[in-house]
């Protein structure tokens, strides 16, 4: 066995032993089934939800609010960190602010969000790229820095103007470190979308979970608390596969 | 006319307190010639090559190719290689070679040929699908060759590109260079800081002094155009680096801040 897929099974390994040890806590009723549903009765609700129907709208709804906000704060990340990496005085008046960025509870300004723009899907999108976008921001000043200067020399002798030099040379050279901030841009809109439907929504994955709380409907809420952990998952999972293969080509042997 | 020509060309850096790196420097390169400059270091070597490049503007003077002004842009039919490894990690030495040709408004199979003919010139072809990470530093160089000579220069920039590579790798990639010289008829123009190379390779070598560099020497070699490494031999060459050597040596105990 390869050395990866040795890490991989450990990996694997782990999270099965974790969840094998919450089914047997609640299975010997050390832990209340009223507080935590056992693994294996989660997967059943899932199905169950997910197999009434009365989910779809909600995962739809939810997965292009992701979508959107996903798509917009990468785009706008890496031309918000083109355009300050290019101004240095503005780059160093602009630093402290990234890096205490995340200090700040971006979900505070959500009400204020809902009373300008409505109970739509607009105030969802736009937290999802206030939380998502500083981050691409940061890995592309980060990836923008690490590109060689003889890289940008050779677009000159190329002669290739300032967009075809930011597209064909800059943008590859600095793909590894783009990668880290689309992963992070990912998780990022997708908390902050579903955080914001639980707190003030009548839609969305983040309320229905809401609602089957307020309910006592703990098969349903822990059913799409689970399915929303395994779309995060895979989508995370893709994106880390994908990394890889771009690494790989840069990598000797 | 001379192919590519500066006059009274001078650079200086910076705000405050300006470094004056190069120059006056005249010099008229021959259409198809072999010139090599050599000189201390930190001589402006190659700030010298940017200024021909048009990848910096002179302070002062005037820099042409064929005839045109170069003005802060790389003309047309200008190649440079550079001495740090500068191929694209992202592309297979295929798609590397075939990097400035993407634009070009050139019949498909005229594209296909030339990036063949590139990559087996190079003595790429069993790499053509590999990623520059997988080759050597001196692979990796030929790459970079080959990059620039898809495009057909007219005028080919060099600095250092052997630099960085073993005196073995040096010497045949040295062999490569020439033969490319000489099938492709274009002039060349090489900085480097290793003597023999210079006296080895070029038609005539431009010595260089310390900083601000002036050319203090420029030395005909007198080689057959169908020459290769094995000129070592030649009492000739000895005679070359000799001489080559006596030029710089003052001006390289005066860039080391000694006394003579």
């Amino acid at each position: 066995m390869s050395r990866s897929a040795a890490v991989f099974g450990v990996r694997v390994l782990l999270v099965a032993s974790l969840v094998m040890l919450l089914e047997l806590l609640c299975r010997t009723g050390i832990v209340n089934a009223m507080s935590i549903l056992p693994p294996s009765e989660m997967v059943a609700a899932m199905m169950t939800v997910l197999a009434s129907g009365d989910a779809t709208e909600a995962m739809f709804r939810t997965f292009s609010t992701v979508g959107a906000a996903f798509a917009l704060s990468v785009a706008l990340g890496i031309l918000m960190g083109a355009l300050i990496h290019d101004l240095p005085r503005l780059r160093r008046a602009i630093d402290p602010v990234l890096a205490s960025y995340y200090s700040v509870p971006t979900f505070v300004f959500y009400p204020l969000l809902v009373a300008l723009l409505g109970l739509s899907m607009a105030p969802l999108v736009l937290l999802g790229v206030m939380s998502a976008t500083p981050a691409m921001v940061v890995s592309t000043l980060a990836g923008l820095d690490s590109v060689a200067p003889v890289l940008r020399r050779v677009a000159r002798v190329q002669r290739l103007g300032p967009v075809r030099t930011l597209l064909n040379v800059v943008l590859p050279a600095a793909a590894p470190a783009l990668f880290g901030g689309v992963k992070l841009a990912l998780s990022y809109a997708l908390i902050g979308v579903i955080a914001g439907e639980f707190i003030l929504s009548g839609s969305g994955l983040g309320y229905a979970i809401s609602f089957a709380y307020q309910s006592f409907d703990n098969s349903a809420m822990y059913g799409l608390m689970l399915f929303v952990l395994l779309v995060a998952m895979t989508a995370n999972g893709l994106l880390y596969v994908w990394e890889g293969r771009l690494a790989r080509r840069r990598q000797p042997g | 006319m001379p192919h590519a020509t500066l006059r009274g060309v001078v650079r200086r850096f910076g705000g405050k307190q300006p470094v004056h790196a190069l120059g006056p420097i005249d010099l008229d390169l021959a259409e198809g010639e072999f010139f090599s400059v050599v000189g201390p270091s930190g001589c402006g070597k190659s700030t010298l090559l940017d200024v021909l490049a048009g990848l910096g503007r002179p302070t002062e003077g005037s820099v042409r190719f064929e005839g045109r002004p170069v003005l802060g842009e790389v003309p047309e039919g200008v190649g440079v290689v550079f001495q740090e490894d500068s191929s694209f990690p992202w592309l297979t030495v295929r798609d590397n070679v075939g990097f400035g040709l993407r634009r070009a408004v050139l019949p498909q199979a005229e594209i296909h040929s030339r990036i063949e003919h590139a990559i087996h010139f190079m003595g790429l072809a069993q790499f053509s699908a590999h990623y520059p990470a997988q080759l050597s530093g001196g692979m990796r160089q030929r790459v970079c060759i080959a990059r620039t000579l898809v495009q057909k220069p007219r005028l080919i920039l060099l600095d250092e590109p052997f630099g960085a590579l073993d005196q073995q790798t040096r010497l045949l990639m040295g062999d490569e260079l020439l033969r490319l010289w000489r099938e492709t008829g274009t002039t060349v123009l090489l900085i480097t800081h290793a003597l023999d190379e210079a006296a080895m390779l070029s038609d005539r070598v431009g010595v260089m002094s310390a900083r601000p560099g002036r050319f203090i020497d420029l030395v005909e070699t007198g080689w057959p155009r169908d020459r290769d490494s094995r000129v070592v031999s030649d009492p000739h060459f000895g005679e070359l680096t000799a001489r080559l050597w006596t030029s710089l040596r003052a001006e390289s105990m005066r860039a080391m801040g000694r006394s003579i």
